[in-house]
């Protein structure tokens, strides 16, 4: 304990030094928070599919429909616990810049089967009550300050509607559903039978279905058991758990979010050598103070701790905080505006930037701890 | 005169000077080295993926959509429209008929090298005249299709990105099949991603009925743009948009890049303030490494101005050597990377490469001056300061 203010004083001999490594910890620390929440971003919220559920599309391909009276099919398949369809809508709300996802199913037995996603049950009623009533994910609604009431046009691009002017959709919001941290509320989800009554064509298809299972171990059987009902008919079918299918899905955006990646860790390891570099520098600045400080008879063990954690002094402050900061921007939401729907820094990443500070101090203290303790007093203080 | 001389000889010494603090110099020199890296190289996708799209437009093209659509895959025409459509005026005509071609345009799920994950590769049906109406089109592998059949011709990029294109082979899609009967090129467009088939065996495959999604036309002149969308969107018989092709496929792009853009722009500006520490960082040692030296200078009667910007220029100079490696960095590691990714606005892939253009090296260099200046400016106002008695009394 008594070292303590031995290395507050070393840490603080040269100021401006120390603020600007600290800074650059700092720094180094926040950019790794951030680089892992694109990383988990790019995945699209692969690690929070469900096991449980199973996605069945068109085996040519997403965007060619399935008939709706599937879902009776899949129902009876031994081993299906409940299945639904979902239709993308694709709308334009006011500016096509303005994106995100707009999908037709049904209310009830779709939210039974997302856990995850909360909506009061008073709104629910409301909902089943509405044929035209639709509701927003949290973080959609923020983004757009819609509330419970609002009337929501959208431009259709796809399905266009029999009545009005042929082009506009309108919606009511009646709920707003909240999700588990990391859960994607970017979605609005309005009725299939609206649209399906009040489409120009396309009557009685949907684009995919979704299906739970009570066995997550038995998924690749049913799905096979799913998809041989189909073969053969005029529209086949592929079945793939969730979290493949979202895989696969993430996985179309190819190496371009993997090569970013490279790019900044690769620069980030450079910054941080740059920064023990820096640090170890600070000690072998004072060599003879070490060798004072062995012959007033400190024993190498407690040179050694001094050298060690003024390093990890910088590193876990400077780390700490650039971390901290990382998580509380990562709190205030995605910054474009629902391009990136997962937006979360994992605690697993977090977990690793912790072993990352306690590996930058420790690379950036032993060489010069090392040196510290093999220091002969004599050759040390001939130095100067 | 003589302060400049002042300002250049003091610079001179400085600089020579460096070798000996090469350690602390390098500091400065890899943090800048790393911003411009990130930051060019993050651009360069962005780049590549709008080349690739914008290039695909030419001005003489227009392309006509239900109106609504905000892409082709969503568009749907009838049979009748499109012919309709071939009727208006203003496109370019010779004896084989109107230069406007009618096509589908779908996904077709293949196997892409880099993941071995099935991917949207983008499959268009085309009509005979599509060959006239994009006349940057030729075949390098193989032969063309023949219409009536289900041969297909793939676009090089989207042969090297996606399994099983070469010619020769088949494609299976539900239960379809497909020959490939050749490879072509488009000037490294987005049509190199595609697959092209007969329009009407297409419509068969996919079970659409006689309709289209768009239709391609070439203009007589880019000046009959005009008139031929009026005549369109005036016909009551037609609910369509018309848009010059180029417009079309910069607005396709928009989404891609301007992500790419933001998330590097942002990432670049957080790691220029660690890279700027790093440069204050090694000036005020520099500073204090040659202290008396500098207040020699000084004794000698060195003004202090001089002082500063021989600090400063040191900087700058350390900042653009950091800019050109990691701009050679960018461009060595960089340039001409092949790849592919999802756009969604076409939901499919578009393969391309990513550029390392003059322009984008210009950027990385102005932002490394620009983070040296700003290191240096500290420093160098240390330096003219510094108390010359008490400097030359030190040590």
């Amino acid at each position: 304990m008594k070292l303590v203010p031995l290395i507050w004083k070393n840490l603080w001999r040269r100021k401006i030094r120390t603020t600007f490594t600290l800074a650059c910890v700092f720094v180094a620390f926040l950019l790794f928070g951030l680089l892992m929440t694109i990383r988990a971003a790019f995945s699209f919220g692969v690690d929070l599919a469900g096991l449980d559920r199973l996605i069945v599309i068109h085996k040519v391909s997403l965007i060619q429909p399935l008939p709706e009276s599937y879902v009776e099919r899949i129902r009876s398949v031994e081993g299906v616990q409940a299945a639904t369809h979902n239709t993308w809508f694709g709308g334009v709300y006011q500016d096509p810049r303005n994106f995100f996802g707009q999908i037709a199913t049904e209310p009830e037995v779709y939210f039974a089967m997302y856990p995850e996603l909360r909506l009061p049950p008073e709104q629910m009623e409301a909902w089943l009550a509405d044929r035209q009533g639709a509701v927003a994910g949290r973080a959609l609604a923020e983004r757009f300050g819609w509330q419970i009431g609002d009337r929501i046009p959208l431009q259709a691009t796809i399905w266009m509607p029999k009545s009005g002017d042929g082009t506009t959709w309108t919606f009511n919001l009646v709920g707003i559903y909240d999700g588990e941290p990391g859960t994607d509320t970017t979605n609005l989800f309005f009725r299939y039978d609206y649209l399906d009554e009040n489409r120009q064509e396309g009557d009685g298809l949907v684009g995919w279905f979704v299906v739970k299972i009570d066995d997550p171990g038995r998924s690749v059987e049913i799905a096979q058991a799913v998809d041989e009902m189909f073969a053969n008919s005029s529209a086949e079918t592929k079945t793939t758990t969730e979290k493949g299918f979202v895989d696969s899905f993430a996985k179309q955006i190819g190496d371009i979010g993997a090569i970013m990646i490279a790019i900044l860790s690769a620069v980030l390891f450079t910054m941080l050598l740059v920064v023990a570099n820096t640090m170890a520098q600070a000690v072998r600045e004072r060599t003879s103070e070490l060798a004072v400080l062995k012959t007033l008879g400190f024993s190498n063990t407690v040179v050694v701790a001094t050298v060690l954690v003024e390093a990890m002094v910088i590193a876990v402050i400077g780390g700490g905080l650039g971390l901290g900061l990382a998580w509380l921007i990562v709190q205030q939401g995605d910054p474009t505006n629902g391009l990136l729907p997962a937006f979360i820094l994992p605690g697993r990443d977090v977990a690793a930037g912790v072993a990352l500070m306690g590996a930058l101090g420790l690379m950036a203290g032993a060489l010069p701890a090392v040196s510290a303790m093999r220091l002969r007093i004599t050759d040390a203080l001939r130095r100067n | 005169m003589s302060w400049m001389r002042e300002i250049v000889a003091v610079t001179a010494l400085n600089l020579r000077t460096v070798p000996g603090r090469l350690g602390s110099s390098a500091v400065a020199v890899i943090g800048i080295a790393g911003v411009v890296v990130v930051l060019v190289a993050v651009l360069s996708i962005a780049e590549g993926f709008r080349a690739a799209m914008v290039g695909a437009g030419a001005d003489d093209r227009a392309i006509v959509m239900r109106s609504g659509a905000d892409s082709e895959m969503t568009s749907g025409l009838s049979g009748p429209e499109a012919d309709l459509i071939r009727q208006a005026p203003g496109i370019s005509r010779s004896e084989q008929g109107p230069d406007a071609s009618a096509e589908l345009f779908v996904v077709v799920d293949l196997p892409k090298r880099s993941t071995g994950t099935p991917a949207n590769v983008p499959m268009r049906g085309v009509e005979p005249a599509s060959l006239r109406v994009r006349r940057e089109v030729s075949l390098v592998e193989g032969r063309m299709f023949e219409f009536g059949t289900n041969e297909v011709i793939a676009g090089v990029g989207a042969a090297r990105q996606f399994e099983g294109l070469s010619v020769g082979s088949e494609i299976r899609s539900g239960q379809f099949a497909w020959t490939v009967v050749g490879l072509f090129e488009a000037d490294g467009s987005v049509a190199e991603t595609e697959i092209w088939c007969d329009a009407r065996t297409l419509q068969g495959a996919y079970r659409r009925g006689n309709s289209y999604q768009s239709v391609l036309v070439r203009l007589d002149t880019p000046a009959s743009f005009d008139s031929f969308r009026d005549w369109l969107t005036s016909n009551p018989q037609l609910n369509v948009a018309v848009r010059r092709e180029r417009d079309y496929y910069a607005q396709q792009s928009e989404g891609i890049t301007s992500l790419i853009r933001t998330v590097g722009m942002a990432i670049a500006a957080l790691m220029a303030i660690g890279a700027i520490f790093g440069a204050v960082l090694t000036m005020y040692t520099a500073v204090a490494t040659r202290a008396r030296e500098i207040a020699t200078l000084r004794a000698l009667g060195f003004n202090a101005a001089a002082v500063l910007v021989s600090v400063l220029s040191e900087s700058m100079v350390l900042a653009a050597g950091g800019g050109l490696i990691g701009g050679l960095v960018a461009w060595l590691g960089f340039n001409g990377y092949q790849t592919s990714t999802m756009n969604f606005q076409s939901f499919s892939q578009v393969a391309f490469a990513f550029r390392v253009t003059p322009a984008l090296l210009l950027v990385g260099l102005a932002w490394s001056l620009a983070m040296g200046l700003i290191g240096g400016i500290l420093p160098a106002v240390r330096a003219a300061r510094l108390p010359v008695a008490r400097a030359l009394r030190e040590l």
